[in-house]
Parts: C-alpha cells; sequence; structure tokens
C-alpha cells in the first residue's frame, strides 16, 4: 500500500498527480475464500479489514452487488454519537465512537471525523428529565454528555429559535461533546484499501443470489460471477439483511422501510454543531459543502425502494424550518433514500446463527454509520471466534425469544416505531 | 404520494392513512397458541422483496382497516380491499 503522507503529496505533486496508483485491486474471484463477506458497505468492509488486522484471516472475500460504499454508506446523514441509555447500546457504540477517534490515523486515510458535537433538544419537562437521565446514563458508562439550558444551546447554535413562540419551544439540550459527523465515503474507501492492502479481495458487481447448506452447515454462495465456496459466511447487507436470510430459509425480526435525507443548496457557515429534536425526530447538520443536511422518520412502510415519499420531505423541511426560521429562504437541493432494516427492538443484531458457519450483522435501524468501526471489530471476532466479543453478547439473535430486547425507546414490536 | 383505494371511501391521499404492518402476522388461538406460535407471531416477518399485504388504517377517513398488496419495490399497489378478503395477485 502506498503510504499517504506530505511527501507523496509532494512527490506527486511534481508530476501533476497523474502516477497516484489505485487505493484497491479489482480481483477476479477465488474459486475458496476462508471467509465470505456479503455487502461492501462500511461494515462488510470493516469487517473485512479487521479479520486481516486483529485476527490474521486474509483469505476473504467482500462481495457487493454494486459499488462499494454506494448503499446506506454512502446515503446517510453521518450522524457519529454515542448517547444511549441502556447499557448494552452505550457501551458498544462508546466503544465504536474511541475507534473513530483513531481511525484516519489508524487507515491513513482521512475521514473527516469532526466532533462538532451533538446536541439533543429537549421541548417539554418531561423531555428534560429523560434526556438528563439518559446523560448521567451515558456518564456512568464512561462517555460523555452535558446538560445545557436553553441559552447555552443558542450559544452554540445561534439560528435556533428559543423563544415560548416556537411551535416546539426549546427548553434545554443533551450535548455530547465528542460526537460529531465524518465524510461518509471516506469511510468505505479508507477501510477498503486497508483491507485489499492486507489481502482482502473485494469483488464489486457481484450480487449474492444463494446461499449453499450442506448437513446445517453454510460451504458457499451462489452469485451473479457463479459459486464461490467458503466455510463461512457473514452477511452485512444493510436493509437486505431478510432478503439475504430468505436464502438460508430463516424469518428475522426485521421489516425492511425507506428513509429519506435532503440537503438544501450550499450557504456560507451558519451551523458548526449537530441538532436533533426529541419532539419532532428530526436532525440536521451543515456539509463541508456548506448544504444543510436533513433527515427525519421513516416514510413508515415496509420498502425496498431507494426512494420515498413526499408527504416526509415536507414534514421534515417544516420541522426543520420550525426550529431554524431561517432556513425558510433555502431551496430544496437534492433528497435521496436508503433501505433499512428496522429490527423488533430497535437495536441491531450481530450474531452467529444455529447454521454453522453463517453469521448475521444487520438490524441496524436508524443508526449504522456511527457503528461502523465497531461493528466491524465485533463481528469480525465473532466470526473469527464463532463466538460473539464480550460487546455483542447482547445483540443475539435469540434475544427476541428470551425475552431479553433492547428496547431504547420503550416502543415494543413495531420496528417503524423505533 | 401513494394513492390507496380504501374499500369504504374510495380513492384516497396516503395523508389519510396510517400503516399498521404485515397483513399475514396471524395471531395463534387463544387456546391452543404455543409459545413458539406467539413469538412467531409477534417477531418474526417474512419481509419480503416484492408483493406484500399489509393493513393500513383510515385514520383520517372512515377510521376502518384495510389490506392492501403492495410491491414494495416499485411502491405499486396491486389491489385493495376489507381485511378478510383474498386479494388479486395483480397477473392479468
Ligand atoms: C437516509 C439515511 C440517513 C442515515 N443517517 C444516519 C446517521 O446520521 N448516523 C448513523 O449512524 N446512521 C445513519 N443511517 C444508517 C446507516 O447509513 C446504516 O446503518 C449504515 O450505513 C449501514 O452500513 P452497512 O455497511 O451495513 O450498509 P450499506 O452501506 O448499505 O452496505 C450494504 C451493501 O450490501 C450490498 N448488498 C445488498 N444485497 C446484496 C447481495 N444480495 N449481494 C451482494 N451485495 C449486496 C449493497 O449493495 C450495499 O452496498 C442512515 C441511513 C439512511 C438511509
Ligand atoms: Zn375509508
Amino acid at each position: 500500500m502506498q503510504k499517504y503522507s506530505i511527501f507523496s503529496l509532494a512527490r506527486n505533486a511534481l508530476t501533476s498527480h497523474k502516477n497516484w496508483g489505485e487505493a484497491w485491486r479489482n480481483p477476479d474471484p477465488k474459486q475458496e475464500y476462508d471467509v465470505i463477506i456479503i455487502g461492501a458497505g462500511g461494515h462488510g468492509l470493516a469487517t473485512a479489514y479487521y479479520l486481516a488486522k486483529n485476527h490474521g484471516i486474509t483469505n476473504v472475500a467482500v462481495l457487493e452487488k454494486g459499488y462499494l460504499g454506494g448503499g446506506n454508506t454512502g446515503r446517510n446523514t453521518t450522524i457519529v454519537r454515542a448517547n444511549y441509555l441502556l447499557p448494552e447500546n452505550e457501551l458498544f457504540y462508546e466503544h465504536s465512537l474511541k475507534l473513530w477517534e483513531g481511525l484516519s490515523q489508524d487507515l491513513n486515510f482521512n475521514v473527516m471525523f469532526s466532533q462538532r458535537g451533538v446536541i439533543n433538544l429537549a421541548h417539554t419537562d418531561a423531555q428534560v428529565d429523560a434526556h438528563q437521565r439518559r446523560g448521567n446514563a451515558m456518564i456512568l458508562n464512561g462517555a460523555d454528555g452535558v446538560w445545557l439550558n436553553k441559552h447555552e444551546v443558542k450559544a452554540r447554535a445561534p439560528l435556533l429559535d428559543i423563544s415560548d413562540r416556537a411551535r416546539f419551544p426549546i427548553k434545554g439540550g443533551l450535548l455530547q461533546p465528542r460526537a460529531g459527523t465524518a465524510r461518509h465515503d471516506a469511510v468505505a474507501w479508507g477501510f477498503a484499501r486497508g483491507a485489499d492492502a492486507r489481502g482482502v479481495d473485494i469483488i464489486q458487481n457481484c450480487e449474492v443470489t444463494g446461499i449453499d447448506i450442506e448437513n446445517g452447515g453454510v460451504v458457499g454462495v451462489q452469485t451473479s460471477r457463479g459459486a464461490i465456496k467458503a466455510k463461512k459466511i457473514g452477511t452485512a447487507v444493510a436493509g437486505h439483511t431478510g432478503h439475504i436470510a430468505a436464502m438460508a430459509e430463516m424469518r428475522l425480526p426485521i421489516e425492511s422501510h425507506v428513509l429519506q435525507a435532503m440537503v438544501s443548496e450550499p450557504v456560507k457557515p451558519c451551523l458548526d454543531t449537530v441538532v436533533t429534536s426529541g419532539a419532532t425526530h428530526t436532525y440536521i447538520s451543515q456539509s463541508d459543502k456548506g448544504e444543510l443536511v436533513m433527515g427525519g422518520d421513516l416514510d413508515l412502510y415496509n420498502s425496498y425502494a431507494q426512494r420515498g415519499n413526499f408527504p416526509r420531505i415536507e414534514e421534515v423541511v417544516a420541522s426543520v424550518i420550525s426550529m431554524f426560521p431561517a432556513f425558510s429562504r433555502l431551496r430544496l437541493m437534492r433528497t435521496w433514500g436508503g433501505v433499512m432494516d428496522m429490527s423488533m427492538d430497535g437495536s441491531p443484531i450481530i450474531t452467529k446463527t444455529d447454521i454453522n458457519g453463517f453469521y448475521i450483522n444487520g438490524g441496524w435501524c436508524y443508526g449504522g454509520f456511527k457503528a461502523t468501526p465497531g461493528s466491524g471489530w465485533v463481528y469480525a471476532h465473532t466470526i473469527a471466534n464463532d463466538t460473539p466479543h464480550k460487546l455483542n453478547e447482547g445483540f443475539a439473535l435469540n434475544r427476541f425469544e428470551h425475552g431479553y430486547m433492547i428496547d431504547e425507546e420503550g416502543s415494543g414490536a413495531t420496528p417503524n416505531a423505533h | 404520494m401513494l394513492e390507496i383505494n380504501c374499500p369504504y371511501c374510495g380513492k384516497r391521499a396516503q395523508k389519510e392513512f396510517t400503516y399498521a404492518g404485515d397483513a399475514g402476522a396471524e395471531r395463534p388461538n387463544l387456546e391452543t397458541g404455543t409459545n413458539q406460535d406467539w413469538f412467531e407471531f409477534v417477531y418474526l416477518r417474512n419481509n419480503p422483496r416484492g408483493l406484500h399485504d399489509e393493513l393500513w388504517h383510515h385514520s383520517a377517513g372512515c377510521r376502518r382497516l384495510i389490506k392492501v398488496r403492495r410491491d414494495v419495490v416499485t411502491h405499486e399497489i396491486i389491489d385493495t380491499g376489507a381485511p378478510s378478503d383474498s386479494l388479486s395477485t395483480g397477473a392479468s
């Protein structure tokens, strides 16, 4: 791997940047691998990277039906945080946040992790109590959390309407200072480059169409580029986990839903933190290009389409304008959607299964981007050792059957309500 | 926006409806249902990538539950009816 540094930059500048090597190879699939990962999003690539780096397993293929990073990794609103109430979630996401803090160095690739803070607004007295309780839980679990009154909130996001006339008056907010945003594509590219350099084959335009199972264990996959053998197969396909599981004749506690996001036209810097609202469930930040990046709820009905419907766009925009009246003048530039696994308790599933050598990583709901390094870390451990890491023991598939749900919202088995 | 044909009210905009989930999940018999039956009813879904039968509540209309058969990849609505109706497959 060609190391990126000030010196390589200077050297390549001398030849007008015409001689930079490729960041990763484009190999044809071999007949057999030790491990196959399905899906070259951030999670699949991070898993391959840590399989090689932490466990010395390098005979690995990552199979991707489109191009790497073209799924939700390239479609999300890039918020990275660890502000959960329940210990299973908080400890896992805090581990992930720590990995983010060293990721650019570790990968020798700038993932543009910007710890600009995430503020979660409270709009009622009940929300103030709930947010403060969550903040205390975060601190008890070793993360950072700071309560802001509404004037402190205003100081950090001056365009917010904190008056009593607001549709949802702001009472204060829970800030996580170490949270922030990252460059979504760079995360996929950095992990791809690091995995490839350690010998992992990343095979694009290769759709998995079947899982071959013999005597209760996996033996390989069928793909659009032929059959490939492996004794261990792990899925990391975001919204398509149910679809892949069906190939192994499994039904999952998951529904696939579409989530939309949108950006305004680019403007000068006006919001240098991330603001999320507990009342309207919208989230907003400003990208380095100047666009305001906004998202909200799901479209709420089952969908495998990477596009959504107008009513949700209208609701997100209306909510944002109710908080930031000044943004009403902006034009909306682009909207898009991604297909997400909504699990029955709103928490992820990172697990081995009853089929030998078949592993599942899914159920990420709204928030799997921030999990990318942590997810790859514990999933690689699970696959390498055929046993979960301490941090994903709670995310087992059988928790639903046994009543150990991790239901952060307390909304029960209604996937679209998490 | 989806346009949903309520069997009681006619074609209405999606905004009048609230999604109520998979119509295929069948509640087990109270007397004879096993733990496994209940687990499957509450938690497991077919989640198909194709035609999906689902319930919608006409919450801002007649307030009845209706059944909708919809292609979840194209969002095309194939047929609608009362929850107990059997719907057409769309193949003509
Ligand atoms: C609009 C939107 C906003 C979001 N905002 C945030 C946010 O602010 N913060 C946050 O933490 N999370 C957010 N998320 C969630 C986050 O994007 C995802 O949880 C995360 O990116 C999932 O990563 P992944 O690698 O599992 O999935 P993906 O990046 O989707 O990768 C899965 C890959 O699998 C491939 N695949 C699927 N089926 C097959 C097959 N049969 N064969 C081969 N390959 C296959 C797909 O093509 C895809 O490239 C958001 C999601 C969306 C849609
Ligand atoms: Zn009606």
